[in-house]
């Protein structure tokens, strides 16, 4: 039956287990999309402080109606407010903030994830590009990298490959992977197999990943 | 103190803006942009621009305009998404693109305006937008060689200026305002609020005025791109 999940409930799932990166303390950069939805999910008590790339630290909740302001919005082009303690700066600013390292965490979304830690994100061949925004520039930044995204695509194709087929947002960056399958860590040596999601085997992991994964010895089945 | 050039219509502050130029427009999305410099650069009809500036507006509002004019030739930005209008003029051949990092696009204007003319980054490093760059490897990593961007004329907005061109901006408006504001030989800022001279605490000021050459006042309509709300409990 869980393999049922409806795609909100998929996507519910990845939040909920990649709002567990996030400790008390951090500053926490939020992808586009998805990631975005992380911060609902941001358990009572702990201290975070998020990052909007086009320079807010400390994003608030969304505004009620009597509270927008047009001129404060996040990287998502989305209405919000600021949180107690935040502060404004341009993007030059910003992005040194996030290439210098400061920031503990990102997480992003991705198309493709290698077993070296590659990350395809932004641009399929054939389609209009849109651009990479600030991606490139963010998965070079914070201390860790996490990558949330379905483990296999609509043709029930694996995503994280070999090699990824697509153009790159960036080469050995990514340290973990979370999907509504599985929580798979890059390794120096390859790619370690940490979460079994609830309703899925380890068998049923490797099977749906190109990558060649190894079980880690405290491999936690059903962990979310 | 220097007064600076205040004028009072739009169409004047753009008038020395010829075919051919660079110009660099400040916002992010929609926020920060120069509103009224953009509708009077529509209405000069000024041809065969570079733009710089991080996104190319929606179809109907902010650089869209420029673009639905074909009077862009070149863009540089680093994300074009909201623009349907943008891919027909790409596939025709009649725009061309330079899709930059976020961060780098930032830093390369940033760099132009401080008398840097290149600087090494991490990011792109691996991705097509190494392709043809110079990579150089310091303390065992990697970095893309990026070069300074300059314009003949920056556009941007700022939230209230005074006459010696002292500028601070409100919230996310500020975004690339003010790297464009050290990097244009020309920068015109429209102001929400002109106010004199010495109203604004100097520890306060976000553009120093040495960066601006010309000012305007104006209202803008804040156009919101994706109005986000939380309900009342």
């Amino acid at each position: 039956m869980v393999k049922q999940l409806d795609k909100a409930s998929v996507r519910e799932r990845i939040a909920r287990r990649a709002e567990k990166e996030i400790e008390s303390g951090y500053y926490v950069n939020l992808g586009i999309g998805m990631p975005t939805m992380v911060a609902n999910y941001i358990q009572e008590g702990k201290q975070v402080v998020l990052q909007s790339e086009n320079g807010l630290l400390g994003i608030g909740k969304s505004p009620l109606k009597t509270e927008v302001d047009p001129d404060l919005i996040n990287a998502g082009k989305e209405t919000v407010t600021a949180q107690i303690g935040a502060s404004y700066f341009s993007n030059a600013e910003s992005f040194a903030m996030i290439r210098g390292e400061h920031l503990n965490l990102a997480i992003l979304g991705g198309m493709e994830v290698s077993e070296t830690g590659d990350l395809a994100n932004w641009m399929i061949p054939g389609k209009m590009i849109k651009g990479m925004g600030g991606a490139m520039d963010i998965v070079h930044g914070a201390k860790k990298i996490v990558v949330i995204m379905d483990h296999v695509n609509k043709h029930n194709e694996p995503k994280i490959l070999k090699k990824c087929s697509l153009p790159l947002t960036g080469k050995q960056v990514v340290n973990r992977i979370i999907t509504d399958r599985a929580v798979i860590d890059v390794e120096e040596d390859g790619l370690m197999l940490v979460e079994v999601a609830e309703g899925w085997t380890a068998e049923e992991i490797i099977a749906s990943t190109e990558a060649e994964l190894r079980i880690s010895e405290h491999l936690q089945p059903g962990a979310y | 103190m220097q007064m600076k050039t205040i004028y009072t219509s739009f169409e004047d502050a753009v008038k020395n803006i010829q075919d051919g130029s660079t110009i660099m427009v400040g916002g992010f999305g929609l926020v920060g942009i120069p509103e009224n410099l953009i509708l009077a650069l529509v209405d000069s009809g000024v041809k065969h621009l570079t733009v710089i500036s991080n996104n190319c507006g929606v179809d109907d509002w902010g650089l869209g305009l420029l673009l639905k004019n074909k009077q862009i030739d070149k863009m540089i930005g680093s994300y074009v998404g909201e623009n349907k209008k943008f891919e027909r003029q790409v596939l025709a051949g009649e725009l061309e693109v330079e899709l930059t990092p976020q961060g780098t696009l930032a830093e390369r204007i940033r760099a132009g305006g401080a008398g840097i003319p290149a600087f090494y980054t991490p990011a792109g490093v691996g991705t097509p937008v190494a392709e043809n760059g110079e990579v150089r490897v310091f303390d065992r990593k990697e970095y893309l060689l990026q070069t300074a961007l300059k314009a003949d004329f920056s556009l941007i907005r700022a939230a209230v200026g005074d006459d010696a061109g002292n500028l601070v901006y409100n919230k996310t408006a500020r975004n690339f305002n003010p790297m464009m504001a050290a990097a244009g030989k020309i920068t015109i800022a429209e102001v929400e609020q002109l106010v004199e001279t010495g109203s604004i605490d100097p520890d306060h000021v976000h553009t120093p005025g040495i960066y601006v050459q010309g000012m305007i006042e104006g209202k803008q309509e804040k156009r919101i791109e994706r109005l986000t709300l939380r309900q009342e409990m």
